[in-house]
């Protein structure tokens, strides 16, 4: 039954991965931009959160009302303002442009709000769950974390695939040239994908910031898995992101149950398992 | 005759340090259509590319309906009633035959052309409509992409190498149709390999020649030799 109990959790925290990664693999597949600063920009999601609760008191999940337009906002501005120009000329440009991003956002928040760790006190939500089986319990927060992953990957499926906004990210990402030529404003709908993507790192933030203690230079970390979750569900494929984040979630379980420090290089391992099987990931739609 | 409906003036292109274009002029009038011939490299599809504001470098004017359009944005120029049916037909493979065509309208300019009248064109595209572009035939794709042009209603078609890869009946049936499609008062720039089919469908023709135009006028009172000549410059 542990093991069955690993699995389980294991999948519920391939939720909060898929969070993580749905931003990153949605911006990939629209502008084969790599955005380095992914993770840092979840942390600062959280930092944003912590503040406006500290504010205002307001239940962390309510503060996402304010956090998620910020987020889109500046990531609109963002990606109009500077990661546009970093585009077509090379892959090295974005890297660097977003590589800085992260190490100024890290530094910023180490300056602003110190390196003590801090986190989101979501009250009777973190510590309520139920039995599923014997010996397998549920808990509400990693629940709700797993069905906003799917609600978050299902809207953005939709948006793909049955709205013209999404009609115009599939078209700039098939060819961008063309799409200029039917009118569309390739720097616009770049950003609206940078604002889309930084509306879901504001839910990951949250999320993030409600289930562990966090501090200014955990980041990178959340990029890794990000990162390793896209990968192994294949460039270009929401679901696959999904399916990519539960794999994750499910080694690192089984990782943890095998031995506690083997949770994080379980992870590892099966992505580098995937890589040597399938190079282009599980369920690849960009070759 | 009044204000040509496009007038390029010494017009110059280049990519990157490879130049393109080197001085090319020509004028087309409303309801014209004009035949760009030349060999490959000649700098056919760099023009009508630099018309569309696909070419960063260019030095000269052109002058669509009396506006300078050469550095206008191509998403720009889509909207004063410019519309490109490029070489290989560049269909974006992720989109279904009909997101093709509604993309292609985005720039919603008002006239004949609606998803009802590109169906009644070409009426193998709604049985398909559903289906991812590239599913489809090179005939039907072809269909699809000069559909797609049409759906912003242009009043400038640019047509480049309709019949590359296609067979020779299939062709046929898209020129055949090329009246109903370059007409209703617009004008047509048609770029082609097949230079007997061009010259046989425009009313005019220029010629270029290494970013140069070599000859142009009146295909009936040119000989073949001179045009040989202007083509391959021997």
């Amino acid at each position: 039954m542990t093991w069955i109990n690993a699995i389980v959790q294991g999948v519920l925290v391939g939720g909060l991965y898929a969070l993580f990664a749905a931003g990153l693999s949605l911006i990939f597949g629209v502008m084969r931009l790599v955005n380095v600063g992914h993770g840092d920009l979840i942390v600062a999601a959280s930092y944003l959160a912590w503040s406006i609760v500290h504010a205002t008191g307001l239940h962390p999940l309510l503060s996402l009302i304010i956090v998620a337009p910020v987020a889109a906002v500046f990531g609109y501005t963002l990606q109009l303002g500077i990661l546009n120009h970093t585009l077509g000329k090379g892959i090295l440009p974005p890297l660097l442009v977003t590589f800085g991003l992260s190490v100024i956002i890290q530094n910023g928040l180490l300056q602003i709000f110190t390196a003590d760790t801090r986190k989101l006190d979501a009250g009777a939500l973190e510590t309520g769950s139920f039995a599923l089986l014997p010996g397998v319990d549920i808990g509400y927060l990693p629940l709700l974390m797993f069905a906003t992953a799917v609600v978050v990957i299902g809207a953005l499926q939709f948006l793909f695939y049955s709205t013209g906004l999404g009609r115009e990210f599939r078209a700039v990402s098939d060819d961008r040239e063309v799409a200029e030529l039917m009118g569309v404003d390739e720097r616009r709908v770049y950003a609206a994908a940078m604002a889309l993507s930084l509306a879901v790192v504001a839910v990951a933030g949250v999320f993030l910031a409600i289930r562990s203690n966090f501090d200014p230079f955990m980041g990178p970390g959340r990029l890794i898995f990000g990162f390793e979750a896209v990968i192994i569900g294949g460039l270009g494929n929401l679901w696959g992101t999904l399916a990519g984040g539960v794999i994750l979630g499910v080694a690192q379980g089984v990782g943890a149950e095998i031995d506690p420090g083997w949770q994080v290089l379980a992870g590892h391992i099966a992505f580098l398992l995937v890589l040597a099987v399938r190079p282009r990931g599980l369920f690849p739609r960009i070759s | 005759m009044g204000e040509p409906l496009l007038r390029v003036e010494a017009l110059r292109a280049s990519y990157g340090d490879a130049p393109a274009l080197h001085g090319v002029s020509l004028e087309l009038a409303k309801g014209e259509t004009l035949a760009l011939i030349g060999a490959n490299g000649a700098g056919k599809s760099t023009l009508l590319k630099s018309i569309c504001g696909l070419v960063g470098q260019i030095e000269g004017r052109i002058l669509f309906k009396g506006e300078d359009i050469a550095r206008c944005p191509a998403s720009r120029i889509v909207r004063l009633g410019i519309a490109l049916v490029p070489e290989g037909r560049r269909l974006f493979p992720s989109l279904s035959v009909e997101e093709n065509l509604v993309l292609g309208g985005k720039a919603r300019r008002p006239g004949p052309w609606s998803l009802e009248s590109v169906y009644a064109l070409f009426p193998v595209l709604k049985e398909r409509r559903r289906q991812p572009a590239l599913a489809m035939s090179g005939g039907q794709q072809q269909m699809c992409a000069i559909g797609r042009a049409l759906m912003s209603n242009p009043d400038l078609l640019l047509l480049d190498e309709l019949s590359l890869g296609l067979a020779p009946a299939i062709i046929k049936d898209i020129y055949e149709l090329l009246p109903r499609i370059a007409g209703g008062g617009g004008g047509a720039i048609l770029v082609e390999q097949d230079v007997m089919r061009a010259l046989a469908t425009a009313g005019r023709f220029v010629c270029l020649q290494e970013g140069h135009v070599s000859l142009q006028g009146d295909p009936a009172a040119h000989s073949r030799d001179d045009i040989t000549r202007a083509y391959f410059g021997t």
